[in-house]
């Protein structure tokens, strides 16, 4: 495999809608913004592209990522649709990854979009709900909230974790999107201002849950000798990871957990794994992740994390599944201070799915973005002037992208190249 | 036939049909999407024709052995097809949520309880709604057993949960 560096990210401001500009021009606008990061790359040496959306139902076009292409400039060149729910931006990395790591090309751009204001919130909440076995889980009540809050219930039940846990996660995200103007939704709460909040699904309240967006974002990855080229700021893609569990919650039998580096059998000799309470596919995408980028000690070796938050509940999930903290724990580890700016490695400084939006397609690619400027240093300057998220001397970064109720994860891993 | 006879009209028909007008300024047009799927339950079907009967089916893999709360035609396991297996009517909550909204289809039934049930000795749950209590006093491991719709829907929500008295 050839080494893969990212070099240039862009972004549109996350929206409730996006009247006066469609997909196309969304993507346009985020890929513009990439292309000028990188002055000296030019369209005709970008070799081909990976576009990803989630969902037809919310597009209500075909073929959407076919326009994308076109609409770039980018026809007649190589060009394929990645859709993983709500992995389809990290996945869609994953596959720009992979076109580079093979050779085939050398300049590639990963870019993708959502719109989902074309529906109401609750028409939009049952397309997203078809996201779960149509048969025997979708009938029932078809409602992620809903499988999400079963999911924590359980969690808080083998755990001891609390309802002013999961509200420390919604304080610390929204907080932090204070200073990050492409953020849809910045707000300064307190955790009683999270536990008021409307309840939806027991115990997940209205500020425990992302929005509905609309955006686009995109990353432009290039081979050793072009990011060299291009750029003086190259990030390098040091391990890639990608794990699976069945569609339906329920399909999760107990096995052994599947462990780290730096974890032993006996921290979980009870414990019954995954449950409905982990994700077995993240811990999978984490391992293969850190074996490639020779991570031993998560903890000690990440400088900072952007991970798939569309529940707080899940932010505190996915510490465990990454082994940021022991499984159970992940509660404690927010409590801490741990995973709050200048804590021992922050997790989503950007502020999150929850405070920047989640147009599902672009929401990994808008993790790149963001952990390529940290990265870079350039937190600032894209943030117009405001440096407050930028992680002083960050080395080593992970985006973390998650579908479904844990059924398709991916984990890529991402390190100064300079 | 004349040229004037075969030519009624040089106008097409103005009807308002399909997209219409939303907003002007940018042009926001709304359309009507509504549409029949004709979805075949197919391997699953004994399911659903068992709930009929006031049985609930699970899956039994005759190669690993490995149990299957809800229902798959093969083992995730090993691959081989699975049998039918038919499960006590009494459970145990594995874990609960109260809805109070939900997607479009089902916010009129909110709220709802929703339950994962588990039986001992069988490896995987099932997802059921639970009635007759109030949220509040929904718990992980309480007994519960399932009642059937009387007029069946083949759908899977053709059978429910209630507390078990005692
Ligand atoms: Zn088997």
């Amino acid at each position: 495999m050839k080494p893969v560096y990212m070099i240039g990210g862009g972004i549109t401001k996350f929206s409730k809608s996006s009247p006066q500009k469609d997909f196309r021009y969304m993507a346009k606008e985020a890929f513009d913004q990439a292309m000028a990061d990188v002055p000296n790359l030019t369209l005709d040496m970008i070799d081909g592209s990976v576009v990803s959306y989630f969902s037809d139902h919310f597009t209500r076009q075909l073929m959407a990522g076919i326009m994308v292409q076109d609409y770039l400039g980018l026809t007649p060149k190589p060009s394929r649709r990645i859709e993983s729910g709500g992995a389809t931006g990290g996945m869609c990395i994953q596959s720009a990854w992979e076109a580079i790591a093979s050779g085939r090309m050398d300049v590639c751009l990963a870019i993708g979009f959502e719109t989902m204001s074309h529906v109401n919130t609750w028409k939009g909440n049952e397309f997203i709900a078809l996201a779960s076995d149509t048969n025997f889980d979708y009938p029932v009540g078809g409602f992620y909230t809903g499988y999400y809050a079963m999911m924590v219930k359980r969690h808080m039940y083998e755990f001891g974790t609390t309802e002013r846990q999961l509200a420390a996660v919604s304080v610390k995200n929204h907080g932090n999107a204070l200073h990050n103007p492409y953020a849809q939704f910045p707000a300064e709460l307190t955790i009683e201002d999270v536990l008021n909040s409307e309840m939806i699904a027991d115990p997940l309240k209205r500020l425990d849950i992302c929005v509905m967006s609309d955006g686009a974002a995109a990353v432009i990855l290039a081979s050793e000798e072009m990011a060299y080229k291009l750029t003086d700021k190259p990030v390098r893609i040091t391990g890639v990871g990608t794990g699976t569990d069945a569609m339906r919650l329920s399909d999760r039998p107990s096995r052994d957990v599947i462990l780290l580096p730096h974890e032993k059998a006996e921290d979980y000799k009870d414990l019954k794994y995954p449950g409905v309470h982990s994700f077995r596919g993240g811990r999978v995408a984490a391992k293969e992740a850190y074996k490639m980028a020779g991570i031993t000690n998560p903890l000690e070796d990440i400088d900072f994390v952007e991970l798939h938050d569309a529940f707080t509940s899940s932010e505190i999930q996915t510490y465990e599944d990454l082994g940021l903290c022991k499984y159970g724990d992940g509660g404690k580890f927010v409590e801490s201070g741990a995973a709050s700016l200048g804590g021992k490695v922050p997790v989503n400084p950007s502020g999150g799915l929850l405070a920047c939006g989640h147009p599902v397609g672009a929401s990994g690619l808008m993790q790149g973005v963001f952990a390529l400027w940290q990265l870079q240093g350039t937190i600032g300057q894209h943030f117009g002037g405001d440096d407050t998220l930028q992680i002083r001397n960050a080395k080593r970064g992970l985006i973390h992208s998650h579908a479904g109720t844990g059924t398709y994860i991916t984990v890529s891993v991402m390190e100064r190249g300079f | 036939m004349s040229e004037e006879k075969k030519v009624k009209s040089m106008k097409v028909e103005e009807k308002e049909v399909g997209a219409t007008l939303y907003n002007l300024d940018p042009i926001i047009m709304k359309h009507h999407y509504e549409i029949d799927y004709i979805h075949s339950y197919a391997q699953d079907s004994p399911f659903f024709a068992g709930l009929s009967k006031g049985q609930i089916l699970g899956s039994k893999c005759p190669k690993c052995g490995a149990t299957y709360a809800t229902p798959r035609g093969h083992c995730m396991d090993c691959g081989a097809k699975t049998e039918w297996m038919e499960l006590p009517l009494e459970g145990t909550v594995h874990t609960y949520t109260t809805c109070y909204f939900g997607g479009e289809e089902f916010l009129d039934e909110t709220p709802f309880t929703l339950i994962m049930v588990e039986w001992p000795g069988v490896e995987t749950l099932f997802l059921s709604r639970l009635v007759g209590i109030a949220p509040e006093e929904v718990a992980i491991g309480m007994k519960v057993k399932a009642k059937f719709k009387r007029l069946s829907q083949f759908k899977p929500t053709d059978v429910y949960f209630v507390p078990t008295s005692e």
